[in-house]
């Protein structure tokens, strides 16, 4: 597309720099952890026994998530029913919801003293521990199994209908049919899924500080927690933090090479499908599956909101400041992840070597936070104390942790943009940031609310480096929401998860829908 | 022999309805433009679809509850004919029997159905290995083993370029002429439909406006179907 | 003379910051600043007297406390740190982060000799699993607990100083043994919280059978709820000794102000807010001033305590033990 050397001089130049900024944010930290742990790394049998947990918790999460997506994304795919549209919008909320508040509502629903409980209660009937195992691994699957239904729905969209409507004149029977069409669309879309999803669960944090805990259930990311905040042991810290990155490097490494540059959580999933439909008993089957899935997905969250509603207005005031300085952070830290993602992609659309930058900049940027914060951890404290400087690590933390979402969106319709307008641009003499203005920024302007709105929603209900570093008094909305459960001030704690929920939702609702001005 | 009778079809963006007619060796070319319902009609016949009202007839049978695979109909689409996972042997043999029994009698069949499109030899390519027309080819030897009397054909030509169509033209046309299939051709080409069909329907959002032989139609053309010549 | 020391703090201190009321950050665990908890009484009386802005800050049960501290290394706004126990003691020692307090106290009530130049105690317990009465066949010992099915809920001995106590409180019963009785407990433990607060509340929300608490918890349900349905187990091997600590900081910026409010610690103000605050045996009141409802807990015949430097020596194999047999 770039017919002769682009005249973006200032632009290109910015999306470096932003580039160089982004590495050497994510890099450095890494390079003080490998300082700190250059005369090896002290690992006790109990970390190995972390390194197994994570990776038992997130074979199982994995599998049992893609295993019920399956029969899950084939019922929404071919069903169509009332409130499907809906349906298909709440699969995908789970990624933007605070982790901490599902987990609470997971709890509330599904608990030993929880909803279901409680119904199965007059029947001598009761609900398993959800503390341990059994929970990390029922957390993961509401955050997964919606994601991993989507891929797969994403993959029966792309299915031609003529495809299918020749197997129907084939009169391929229901073996058949699975394995032309079902297993084809299955065997491209699980395995990406599958370590995208691996990855996901060896990186979460805030699941297993809620529900792991004991030696029993302690994954490497709460290790490096419990290393700094209990024991202060900062040569484990960087151990398990380096593990922690070559693990989830490795992972991203393979993400990277299998996964199409495909949006779960974009537009048009909700288009029903003319598939066969198969019998009475298929139907009922699909049903069930779809309703199971719903109430899997509404069930913990409204229960959340209704016990939360009647508290909100005798919240304690630090609920309410810990709101608004949730909600600043967010806005600086999407700001930040927007602007940076915007020059980025701009340098990224002008270079030839742009896929390998893409992928180191998307690798750097697999590292889990905590690593990364165990890194910055190292690099403040000897200059200053770095629990002062909680807010504003974690405003960076959690804008480079949406950056790959934000590019992912951003790019693609970028690359149109300059494909169709470069030249328009180029007849017209406008440049640098003009040019950005009026032939790029319209174009983008949806993609870019929807990576904003990501942004705002991840930084809202992030609940990870603010955890390790931040004292409990300064704390976010998350944070203090975890300090009035651990204080056992239940209702103050659902009224701040109803709080938080809202904001979540609204950030992204509103970010959202800013990116439609030009519509 | 094949009949739409009474047939009301309902979707969002319009209401087809639609009387129809059509003899054995008939070789019909549905035309409208994009939404006009088209593929509806098609649908309709193949089966994918189910009418809201009306019966589809075929020789006396009704078969409007009747699945696709049990319908005299073979289908051939602009593109997706073949199976891209499965090589051109493997996907004729789903046009035999779905269970893609390997015998040899099926593989003698195929390769006379591949001679028969000018593809002979090339049983062990996949699609993607192949060119455009080279797999709309393809299809219309999947067509053959189908053996079925009603063929319906969905813009099968609209990604070919002029020479390229003139040549599956005359293939379809020797192929009808030579099984007595009865053909309904969907496509908002006219010069496709006269090189091969000998009756004309025009759809306008779902409603019947002409219906007529296409011979001589150049010269005393309807006013609605004026615009399309 | 107690006045005096604190009447020339607080002159001190209102001399170094001038015209603005200085401020002593005191760290301690988020149930001793709680509305419900003595902080808020503590911090009242002190006022009254210091001309001072007392500030607690939550951070965290036992060794969370210290874990913060060194995380802030030099630089820590803390002046004093509350709610660290004999247990971590020599470990907060090495870390050199506290100073001498230069107090004699001369009204301590403890069962224990106490003479330590950094460190004062303000509260001390028994630690024991607590239970509903109406649990059937409530157990005796670790034994009859590691047999039964009951489900539990502990601490994590890394966090928190009830956690840290059990492994000791086993470590001191069983020693060589301690391994096959946590391997005899680890089906019994619903999950292994990072402080108290969070067991307790998940025990009161009827997650468990038992928590581990001290055997002075059902004082508070008995008095300040009226509610006699709960009690806390007698274990026949006895029962560990927790004794809760303060010191200053090699951080403060007050000193003065904060041997004032050590010297405060000791005295009945703050003393008197302990049994119905933390609910704990004062460090510095005799038994007699107890309230009503604290006679009827059960008191251990066998007393198991190790001192510092011997938890100090036995805490990594200890811990070491605990994690192994529950990470299985």
């Amino acid at each position: 597309m770039a017919d002769r050397p682009q005249p973006l001089g200032v632009m290109a130049w910015a999306g470096m720099g932003a580039l160089a900024v982004v590495l050497a944010l994510t890099l450095s930290p890494v390079i003080a952890i490998a300082a700190l742990g250059r005369d090896g790394f002290d690992l006790r049998p109990t970390d190995w026994a972390a390194i197994r947990f994570t990776l038992v918790q997130a074979l199982l999460s994995t599998v049992l998530s893609l295993a019920m997506a399956v029969p899950l994304a084939r019922a929404v795919a071919r069903r169509t029913f009332w409130g499907r549209r809906l349906f298909v919008a709440l699969m995908g909320a789970p990624f933007i919801l605070p982790v901490i508040v599902a987990v609470f509502g997971l709890i509330s629903a599904f608990g030993h003293n929880g909803l279901i409980a409680q119904i199965l209660r007059p029947f001598g009937m009761g609900m398993p521990e959800i503390y341990g195992l059994h929970g990390v691994v029922l957390a993961h699957m509401f955050f997964n199994l919606p994601l991993a239904a989507r891929l797969i729905l994403q993959a029966w969209q792309d299915v031609p209908q003529e495809r299918v409507r020749l197997a129907q004149s084939l009169g391929l029977g229901r073996a058949a049919f699975f394995r032309h069409i079902e297993w084809q669309i299955l065997r491209n879309t699980l395995p990406p899924a599958f370590v995208i999803i691996f990855l996901l669960c060896c990186s979460s944090f805030a699941v297993a500080l809620i529900l792991g805990g004991g030696p029993r259930a302690t994954t490497i990311e709460l290790a490096i927690y419990q290393a700094f905040r209990f024991e202060f042991d900062l040569g484990r810290a960087a151990s398990l933090a380096a593990i922690q990155a070559l693990l989830c490097l490795f992972l991203g490494g393979i993400a990277l090479r299998w996964t199409h540059p495909r949006n779960p959580l974009g537009t048009g999933l909700d288009r029903p499908l003319a598939l066969p439909r198969g019998g009475r008993v298929a139907a009922a089957f699909d049903g069930l599956v779809i309703i199971l899935a719903g109430l899997f997905l509404i069930l913990p969250l409204t229960r959340i909101v209704w016990l939360g509603l009647p508290h909100l207005m005798d919240l304690p005031n630090q609920v309410w400041e810990a709101a608004l300085r949730s909600l600043v952070m967010a806005l600086c830290s999407t700001a930040l992840c927007v602007c940076l993602s915007l020059f980025i992609a701009l340098a990224l659309i002008r270079l030839k070597s742009a896929p390998y930058l893409e992928a180191i900049c998307l690798l750097a940027l697999v590292i889990s936070p905590l690593a990364l914060g165990t890194g910055w951890f190292l690099m403040l404290r000897p200059i200053t104390n770095p629990i002062s400087w909680a807010l504003p690590v974690t405003v960076l933390v959690n804008a480079l942790m949406a950056l790959p979402f934000v590019l992912r969106a951003l790019l693609p319709a970028l690359r149109e943009a300059d494909a169709s307008q470069a030249r328009l641009a180029m007849a017209l003499g406008l440049k640098g940031w003009q040019r950005v203005r009026h032939a790029y920024l319209p174009r983008v302007i949806r993609p870019l609310g929807f990576g904003a709105g990501l942004a705002a929603a991840l930084s809202m209900g992030d609940l990870g480096v603010i955890a390790l570093f931040a004292a409990p008094d300064h704390g976010t909305l998350p944070l203090e929401m975890m300090r009035l459960m651990g204080a056992y001030r239940m209702q103050e704690a659902q009224g701040a998860a109803t709080v938080l929920l809202g904001l979540s939702l609204s950030v992204y609702w509103i970010f959202d829908r800013g990116g439609h001005i030009y519509a | 022999m094949l009949e739409l009778r009474n047939i009301v079809y309902r979707t969002t963006s319009f209401t087809l309805r639609a009387n129809l007619s059509i003899g054995r060796g008939e070789k019909v070319a549905v035309m409208g433009q994009s939404g006009a319902g088209k593929s509806t009609v098609l649908g309709l016949v193949g089966g994918f679809i189910a009418p809201d009202e009306g019966q589809i007839i075929f020789a006396g049978r009704d078969l409007t509850q009747t699945d696709p695979a049990a319908r005299p109909c073979a289908i051939l689409f602009q593109d997706s004919n073949l199976f891209p996972h499965l090589n051109l042997r493997e996907n004729l043999r789903l046009a035999v029997s779905s269970t893609q029994k390997r015998n040899a009698q099926t593989d003698d069949q195929i390769a006379l159905a591949l001679d028969k499109v000018g593809l002979a030899g090339l049983e062990d390519r996949h699609p993607a290995s192949l060119s455009g027309g080279q797999q709309s080819r393809a299809g219309i030897a999947r067509v053959l083993l189908q053996d079925r009397p009603v063929l319906l054909m969905d813009e099968p030509f609209a990604a070919l370029d002029p020479a390229r169509k003139r040549e599956m033209g005359a293939l379809i046309a020797a192929l009808c002429e030579e099984l007595g299939l009865t053909l309904l051709l969907a496509t908002h080409d006219f010069n496709d439909a006269e090189r091969i069909c000998d009756r004309v329907i025009l759809l306008e959002g779902g409603e019947l406006m002409t219906d007529c032989p296409i011979k001589g139609l150049r010269k005393t053309a309807p006013d609605a179907l004026k615009p399309w010549l | 003379m107690k006045h005096t020391i604190i009447a020339a703090g607080m002159s001190l201190a209102a001399g170094a910051a001038l015209a603005d009321v200085p401020v002593l950050h005191v760290y301690t665990y988020d149930s001793f600043m709680a509305d419900w908890g003595p902080g808020p009484q503590v911090e009242r009386a002190f006022e009254e007297t210091c001309g001072c802005d007392l500030q607690f800050i939550g951070a965290g049960d036992g060794a969370a406390l210290l874990a913060r501290l060194q995380l802030e290394g030099t630089r820590s706004a803390a002046d004093i740190v509350l709610g660290l126990d004999t247990n971590l003691m020599h470990s907060a020692r090495e870390t050199g982060l506290f100073v001498p307090h230069g107090i004699t106290p001369s009204n301590l009530t403890l069962p224990i000799d106490w003479q330590d130049p950094e460190f004062l105690p303000f509260d001390w317990g028994y630690f024991a699993f607590v239970h509903h009465t109406d649990l059937a066949n409530p157990p005796r010992s670790f034994e009859d607990l590691a047999a039964s099915d009951l489900r539990i809920l502990i601490q994590d001995p890394r966090s928190s100083t009830p956690g840290l106590g059990l492994v000791y409180w086993i470590e001191a019963a069983y020693g060589a043994e301690a391994a096959r009785i946590w391997d005899g407990l680890s089906d019994n433990i619903v999950t292994v919280t990072p402080g108290w607060s969070e067991a307790y509340g998940l025990f009161l929300e009827g997650e468990a059978d038992m928590v581990l608490s001290y055997s002075t918890s059902p004082a508070y349900h008995l008095i300040a709820e009226e509610d006699d349905s709960k009690t806390a187990a007698a274990f026949a091997e006895g029962h560990y000794m927790q004794i809760e600590i303060a010191g200053i900081t090699a951080a403060s910026d007050q000193p003065a102000l904060a041997k004032a409010f050590l010297e405060f610690m000791l005295s009945p103000a703050f003393q008197s807010a302990i049994p119905t605050g933390n609910w704990m045996y004062p460090a510095a009141l005799p038994s007699s001033t107890l309230p009503a409802g604290f006679d009827g807990l059960i008191v251990p015949e066998t007393v198991l305590h190790f001192s510092a430097e011997e938890a100090a020596d036995r805490r990594d194999a200890a811990i070491e033990t605990w994690q192994t047999a529950l990470s299985r």
